[in-house]
């Protein structure tokens, strides 16, 4: 029992993962309407459309006509993952990050976790120009061109309608994160997570860190994807993890043996104040 | 940070974006250029599909959900697929092979109001006086080889013509006399381009080990006569042409002499 109470965060986000993906499938196969499409568009309850904001604004450069229904769609995904999720896309609906996450596991099992093939400090912003050089590229050839490589559409794709050689791109990615450069794909190269990073930037849902009951163990940083969001917090002061980057993934909360980190509403006066006390 | 390793810094991420873009879009480019991808009914043209279809699949589920579902030796036949990496068509795209899954045509149209972004529109499946039905879509069209066709041969078929939903329209027969045998006769299978909807019945239908009919784009198959030349028989033929430009450019100069000096170049009368 306080095993599952421990992951509670991971079996919650596995379940919403395999979920989506069952329900993918399931509106293909047998005909559901629960959620059908895949994740660069679908339609909740056969009425409500969500639009991947990414593969959305790629179509703008690439000069298609939209449709209001796309629209609506991202207005949707704007507004839950701006006002409520912040970047919880990656970490609880994304199906790649089941990959990632694996390829985490398989570095921290086989004790090479720092060791990088490529230098992960010089390519920390490099997934923001890659989004904006894909969205000139599209306008280039006339096409999403970034939707061609997207393991995201590719997995949920290869789950809903054909497999194809899906996997081996899939594979790419895993021995990628694995063996060349710690949470590469996620954390250095998609354009779609880093989407909805500035999308998720001023949302209400945080973790929060209490300074007090800190005992500086490292845990959380260990087991982040992105830790470069709790530096300026985990230790420091009784903040909110404000850092765009961060996935609302909760795994700092659960491996943390001290009660020091939890989720909770950011409240963004009280959080200036704070940021004004530390500073004086 | 100072200056020189700020510069450096952005030097290198502009180098490998890039880098990096540069390999996504020429691998976008290259996979995009696939011409004989068969589109579903209603589809934009393939310049507009590509830039318009989200490739969600909705048009998918929606064929796999038909109402008209066809089943043959217990196997149920599936048309739409969304392509994988790997198929013959732009990765994420709808598309269908007409020899082992046609469309079935269905009156509704399923997959086309299905499309959330207009990549399947029913304005491209409506005739001259704007009305939307399954009979005007222009997924394709139907071209025969005769070298293969049995029914050039002399054998007796018909297998496309009668497989086709546009009866007697788009496939039409020609009969003929089959002169090395004197008393048989040729049952030729004529296509009409205007009627056909593309939809690969009669490819799926022929009989031959690989199938002597088959579907096309129709930008790839079908030529384009121009404005030069014009069915002087057919009126509405004369309406096509009412607008073309009589300028013309050519690539050798125009000739200055007249026709019959220009027949007569080089003929000597007097001997």
């Amino acid at each position: 029992m306080n095993k599952i109470f421990k992951n509670r965060y991971l079996i919650l986000r596995r379940l919403s993962q395999f979920t989506i993906l069952f329900l993918y499938f399931a509106a293909n196969y047998w005909g559901w309407k629960i959620l059908i499409g895949n994740l660069s568009f679908s339609k909740l309850f056969n009425t409500i459309p969500l639009t991947d904001p990414y593969a959305f604004l790629q179509m703008l450069f690439a000069g298609a006509i939209i449709s209001s229904n796309l629209i609506i769609g991202l207005v949707v995904i704007l507004l839950f993952y701006g006002i409520i999720g912040g970047r919880a896309y990656c970490s609880w609906v994304c199906p790649v990050n089941l990959i990632t996450d694996l390829a985490a596991w398989v570095r921290r099992k086989t004790h090479h976790e720092k060791d990088n093939l490529l230098s992960a400090m010089k390519i920390k912003k490099f997934r923001y120009a890659f989004l904006v050089i894909m969205l000139i590229f599209s306008a280039v050839i006339g096409a999403a061109a970034y939707e061609f490589i997207n393991p995201i559409g590719f997995f949920t794709r290869g789950v809903a309608f054909t497999l194809g050689f899906t996997w081996v791109w899939l594979l790419v990615i895993f021995i990628f994160d694995a063996f060349v450069l710690k949470n590469g794909w996620c954390g250095h190269i998609c354009p779609v997570g880093a989407t909805y990073a500035l999308i998720g930037a001023k949302n209400l849902i945080r973790v929060y860190h209490t300074k007090d009951n800190c005992t500086n163990c490292g845990n959380c940083f260990a087991i982040c994807p992105e830790n470069q969001v709790l530096s300026p917090v985990i230790t420091k002061k009784d903040d909110f993890i404000h850092g765009i980057e961060c996935t609302n993934c909760g795994r700092c909360i659960e491996v943390c043996n001290d009660n020091a980190l939890k989720f909770s509403l950011r409240n963004f006066i009280k959080g200036e104040k704070n940021e004004k006390n530390s500073s004086n | 940070m100072d200056r020189r390793t700020f510069l450096n810094n952005l030097i290198q991420l502009s180098a490998a974006t890039t880098a990096a873009g540069a390999v996504v879009a020429g691998f976008a480019e290259e996979n995009k250029d696939k011409p004989l991808t068969l589109r579903p009914p209603g589809a934009l043209p393939e310049d507009e599909f590509i830039k318009t279809c989200i490739r969600c699949g909705l048009c998918v589920e929606a064929c796999k959900n038909r109402d008209n579902k066809m089943i043959v030796n217990g196997k149920e036949i599936d048309t739409l697929f969304l392509a994988a990496p790997g198929d013959k068509a732009p990765i994420g795209t709808p598309f269908f092979i007409a020899r082992t899954g046609p469309c079935f045509m269905c009156d509704d149209i399923p997959c086309m109001y299905a499309c959330p972004t207009g990549a399947l529109t029913p304005k491209e499946c409506q005739n001259d006086k704007g009305e939307v039905a399954i009979d005007y879509a222009k997924m394709g069209v139907a071209a025969i080889d005769p070298s293969s066709c049995i029914a050039f041969w002399g054998l007796q078929c018909t297998a496309c013509y009668r497989a086709c939903p546009e009866l007697d329209k788009a496939i039409t027969i020609e009969w003929k006399q089959n002169k090395r045998t004197g008393k048989h006769a040729y049952r030729i299978p004529v296509l009409h381009e205007e009627y056909c909807t593309g939809c690969g019945m009669c490819e799926m239908a022929c009989v031959t080990e690989k199938p002597a009919i088959k579907i096309f784009p129709r930008e790839v198959f079908l030529g384009k006569a121009g404005d030069r030349y014009v069915k002087g028989w057919d009126v509405k033929d004369q309406q096509r042409v009412k607008k073309a430009s009589t300028k013309t450019t050519t690539k050798t100069p125009w000739s200055k002499k007249n026709p019959i000096q220009n027949l007569n170049q080089g003929v000597n009368w007097n001997e």
